[in-house]
């Protein structure tokens, strides 16, 4: 259906983003357009994931939703497996969802509450064409792969907790096994220990599909447990990007210090020591920034 | 609402795969009821007479050439104005007419105008409304300045000219009618589907590849259907009352029998012949009337939780007349607390809170939990979802929902009790001169917290002044020196700001400054730095210690995040299924945890744990 089908060079990146830039029309008569992302670059490869931070604000949830066509892209280019997806449209995008799925944050308003998670799981295999008795039988597999009952086929949303609810998120995103996954902060309104469990789940799914995430998160911790590389994002902005364990544990942008130091442990001295740390980064950066107000 | 099958699932050191227990327990959700609206319709029995009074009028009206014992129009001159006898049931008309007929026959074309007056209105209103409400954009303006100029055209008026410009028609003025209350159907829609169109599921339909009209027809009309149906019973209604009215003025077809031609009949013989104009007077009450009721029943069947709420209160009434209050009879005056104890600043003993249910039985959410805390020092009280840990604070303030009960324990602040042993409510005449004044509060969502409608500085001043009684000019000045305090660098505009002008991490500064504005003693935080980005929630976590310290107050930090406890806490809590599991100083519960329950949730924090690792399935060896 799409107008290229050649197939992709096998060491090209799954999914590589090139000087991406979104703006929102601004509700004012002919004000400037509001800039969510400016000059975004980053790929994925296959089987990888990789960790979007930032703060509320920061645009990594817009980077998200541009790659999914849920963003107006006005400079730049998306290109998945070699095609340029940044302006797909709704058939291509039909193709795409093959290949090309998302986990929203809010499991309360990502599934219908009007639908049994029965037909909100086949809802992505019908788009497709199977068969109801094939998409019944898949139906089942996923919920299985994702560690929920069978007899949840003919229940409602409400009658799950938010952590089962996130499972039925994924395997939604699961139906038709696509090669990358755009999640969209899947673990942070879920408990600790939710959480946990949905993380395990995450990585079990990559270890048995080879699938690749783009993995967005406020949350250092969770970014780096689960990353093979991370992107830092500040004022709509790429400020750094890198190996996870290189990034989260020695980064270099002050942003991303103060972030990781922010991030509190949990032991009571270990704590305090970070602490101190992080008061004597932000004296230093205040520092920096008045003596390069000083020269400038 | 709660994850108490997740941490039924986790607290259970079950070997094997996450398996979870089939959801069919009555946990803190309780039980979930289900039925389709059908049933709850047919179960009301204003639904059962609404219903069956229309289908008798329908059957009729389709049944009347079978029914009826003459023509619509057959007269006979001989028998004008005729009793009711054996032949004419109901008596004839001035023209020798008979009643029974043409009202059967009239309830025909009476029905099928309203149907064909109400399609109308839905074919255009439903489709305008759904591609407005669902593209905005060009086609929502322009819609828009069509429905507001039909909405300002004087109904009566655009149908006496119709009726003028193509005769007495009841069809054509019916059509006109329908396209002149098609905006009530068509703002009913936009509105319906600009609420959900944003919504997540509709973005997931979308990167499904689902074409727009299938995500219309599946996600979005779903939304609309309940209000439509509603809003037709009542359209069908006054579509029957303005055909009636317009032919009872003699505007209609003098050749067809309708309602409100014989209406008009009847009129002009009301001295001689009453019943004419009572027998299609009261074929229209009972059919609009049928229609508000079913229109009314349609809305009880759809919003059904409401009704269990109601029962639930009747059934707390019953359940504490019955049982506890013959066990503990209440005293009027408070007892003193226990002797040792009064050193404390709250003391928590045996606290048990619950909320009756319909059934009769008291559902617990918080069961057996003691704790104290004492001046200068903060207890993090730490729990997942439903277990208890918000409710627990909550019957502290006094600020439980009005059916909950507290079932056992009681409560003290500084020396005397808030909640007395045999107590089952919270005394708001001793709390009420407490909160605000010694204990403040801290909540969760700051935005939701501070009014939109008047600006910080007046937020913060009123209560000061009402509280402590001091004077506007220096609860201002006080308000600025707070606003300082607590780390803002320019209180002054802050102070003149209006909420939604100022930041997250902002917002919840301004709340902290309210919270220690009438100098507490005890602040009960609830999750305060949830809603933050971790940068801000560090600045926050800085500055509740060092007010804290400042002002030597008591805390209690409700929290999920083992990080800020051991920030800021000195002792903590654990809480699980509204019961304490363990309690004891930070350093202890946080390196040394006794309970299973307090090592499985350490054991999900992602700190120091080997990227890519499974978390929960890599710890299940070790514990049992």
């Amino acid at each position: 259906m799409s107008t290229t089908e050649n197939d992709p060079v096998p060491a090209a990146p799954l999914l590589s983003v090139d000087h991406l830039v979104v703006e929102y029309p601004s509700k004012k008569f002919r004000a400037k357009p509001f800039r969510a992302l400016t000059d975004i670059n980053i790929t994925i490869g296959r089987g990888e994931t990789l960790g979007l931070v930032g703060e509320s604000g920061s645009g990594k949830t817009t980077l998200g939703r541009a790659v999914l066509g849920l963003a107006p892209v006005t400079g730049g280019k998306i290109i998945f497996e070699g095609k340029d997806i940044s302006h797909a449209t709704r058939r291509q995008r039909r193709t795409l969802s093959r290949d090309l799925q998302v986990v929203f944050q809010d499991p309360y308003t990502s599934l219908n509450p009007a639908l049994e998670i029965g037909a909100i799981l086949a809802e992505p295999l019908g788009v497709q064409g199977m068969e109801q008795t094939a998409a019944k039988k898949r139906v089942k597999e996923l919920l299985d792969q994702v560690g929920l009952p069978s007899d949840a086929i003919h229940r409602l949303p409400r009658e799950f907790s938010g952590g089962q609810r996130q499972r039925v998120a994924i395997a939604r995103a699961l139906a038709l096994s696509p090669k990358l996954i755009v999640c969209d902060e899947p673990v942070s309104a879920l408990d600790l220990s939710t959480q946990a469990r949905v993380l395990d789940l995450f990585l079990q799914i990559q270890k048995d599909t080879g699938v690749s995430y783009l993995f967005v998160s406020h949350d250092l911790d969770v970014v780096r447990h689960i990353s093979h590389r991370v992107a830092v994002m500040y004022h709509g902005e790429i400020v750094e990007q890198g190996p996870a364990d290189v990034v989260t544990r020695d980064p270099e942008h002050p942003y991303t210090q103060r972030l990781l130091l922010a991030s509190p442990v949990p032991d009571p001295d270990r704590q305090e020591q970070r602490r101190a740390d992080r008061h004597r980064l932000l004296e230093i950066q205040r520092h920096q920034k008045e003596q390069a107000g000083a020269v400038a | 609402m709660s994850d108490s099958v997740e941490t039924a699932a986790v607290a259970a050191p079950a070997p094997g795969t996450s398996t979870q227990p089939a959801p069919t327990h009555t946990g803190q959700s309780g039980t979930v009821v289900r039925s389709t609206v059908l049933r709850r319709l047919f179960k009301n029995p204003l639904g059962i007479v609404a219903m069956a009074i229309l289908l008798v009028i329908s059957l009729l009206a389709v049944l009347a050439p079978v029914l009826a014992p003459f023509e619509e129009n057959y007269s006979n001159i001989a028998k004008t104005l005729a009793a009711p006898d054996s032949v004419n049931i109901l008596g004839t008309d001035s023209a020798g007419r008979d009643v029974w007929s043409r009202l059967l026959f009239g309830a025909q074309l009476t029905l099928l105008s309203a149907l064909l007056c109400a399609g109308v209105a839905i074919a255009i209103g439903l489709p305008a409304g759904l591609i407005a409400g669902y593209y905005a954009g060009k086609f929502e303006a322009v819609s828009n300045w069509v429905v507001s100029i039909l909405m300002s055209l004087p109904g009566l008026i655009v149908l006496l000219t119709i009726r003028a410009a193509f005769g007495p028609s009841v069809w054509i003025s019916m059509i006109a009618f329908g396209i002149l209350i098609s905006p009530s159907y068509f703002r009913l829609t936009r509105t319906a589907v600009q609420s959900v169109r944003n919504e997540l599921y509709v973005d997931a339909a979308r990167v499904s590849g689902l074409s727009d009209w299938s995500i219309i027809a599946r996600h979005i009309f779903s939304v609309v259907r309940a209000p439509i149906i509603i809003q037709t019973a009542a359209i069908a209604g006054v579509a029957i009352a303005i055909q009636s009215g317009l032919e009872f003025l003699g505007l209609g077809d003098p050749s067809k029998a309708t309602w409100g031609v014989m209406l008009s009949e009847g009129f002009k013989n009301v001295y001689l012949t009453p019943t004419l104009l009572f027998w299609p007077a009261l074929a229209m009450a009972l059919t609009i009337g049928g229609l508000v009721l079913l229109g009314n029943a349609i809305r009880d069947a759809l919003e059904d939780g409401e009704k269990i709420k109601h029962r639930k209160k009747k059934a707390t009434l019953e359940g504490s007349t019955a049982a506890p209050a013959a066990a503990r009879p209440s005293r009027k005056s408070v007892a003193a607390v226990d002797a040792g104890t009064e050193h404390h600043l709250v003391k928590v003993t045996n606290l048990g809170v619950g909320y009756p249910q319909a059934d009769g039985s008291i559902k617990k959410v918080v069961d057996d939990v003691s704790f104290h805390v004492d001046r200068g020092e903060i207890l993090g009280i730490v729990g997942e979802s439903g277990s208890g840990k918000s409710q627990t604070a909550f019957s502290i303030l006094g600020l439980l929902p009005d059916n909950a009960r507290i079932v056992a324990g009681s409560i003290q602040f500084d020396g005397n009790y808030t909640v007395a042993p045999g107590e089952e409510l919270v005394s708001q005449a001793r709390l009420s001169k407490l909160r605000g004044r010694r204990i403040s509060y801290i909540p969760q969502e700051p935005m939701s917290n501070l009014d939109p409608a008047f600006t910080i500085g007046y937020q913060l001043v009123t209560p000061m002044v009402r509280v402590l009684g001091i004077a506007k000019e220096e609860a201002r000045k006080r308000a600025l020196k707070l606003l300082t305090d607590v780390g803002i660098t320019n209180p002054e505009r802050t102070f003149n700001a209006y909420p939604h002008e100022v930041s997250g991490g902002m917002a919840q500064r301004v709340l902290i400054a309210g919270a220690i504005s009438c100098e507490p003693d005890l602040v009960i935080a609830d999750e305060p730095t949830t809603a933050l980005d971790v940068t801000v929630q560090a600045d926050v976590l800085d500055l509740l210690r060092e007010l804290q310290q400042r002002l030597n107050i008591g805390v209690i930090l409700v929290t999920h995040n083992f990080g800020v406890v051991a920030d800021l806490c000195d002792r903590v809590a654990v809480m699980q299924n509204g019961r304490l599991v363990e309690e004891g100083s930070v350093r202890d519960i946080l390196r040394n945890p006794k309970e299973p329950y307090t090592r499985t949730l350490l054991a999900s924090m992602l700190e120091g744990k080997t990227p890519m690792s499974m978390l929960v399935s890599r710890q299940k060896e070790p514990v049992a």
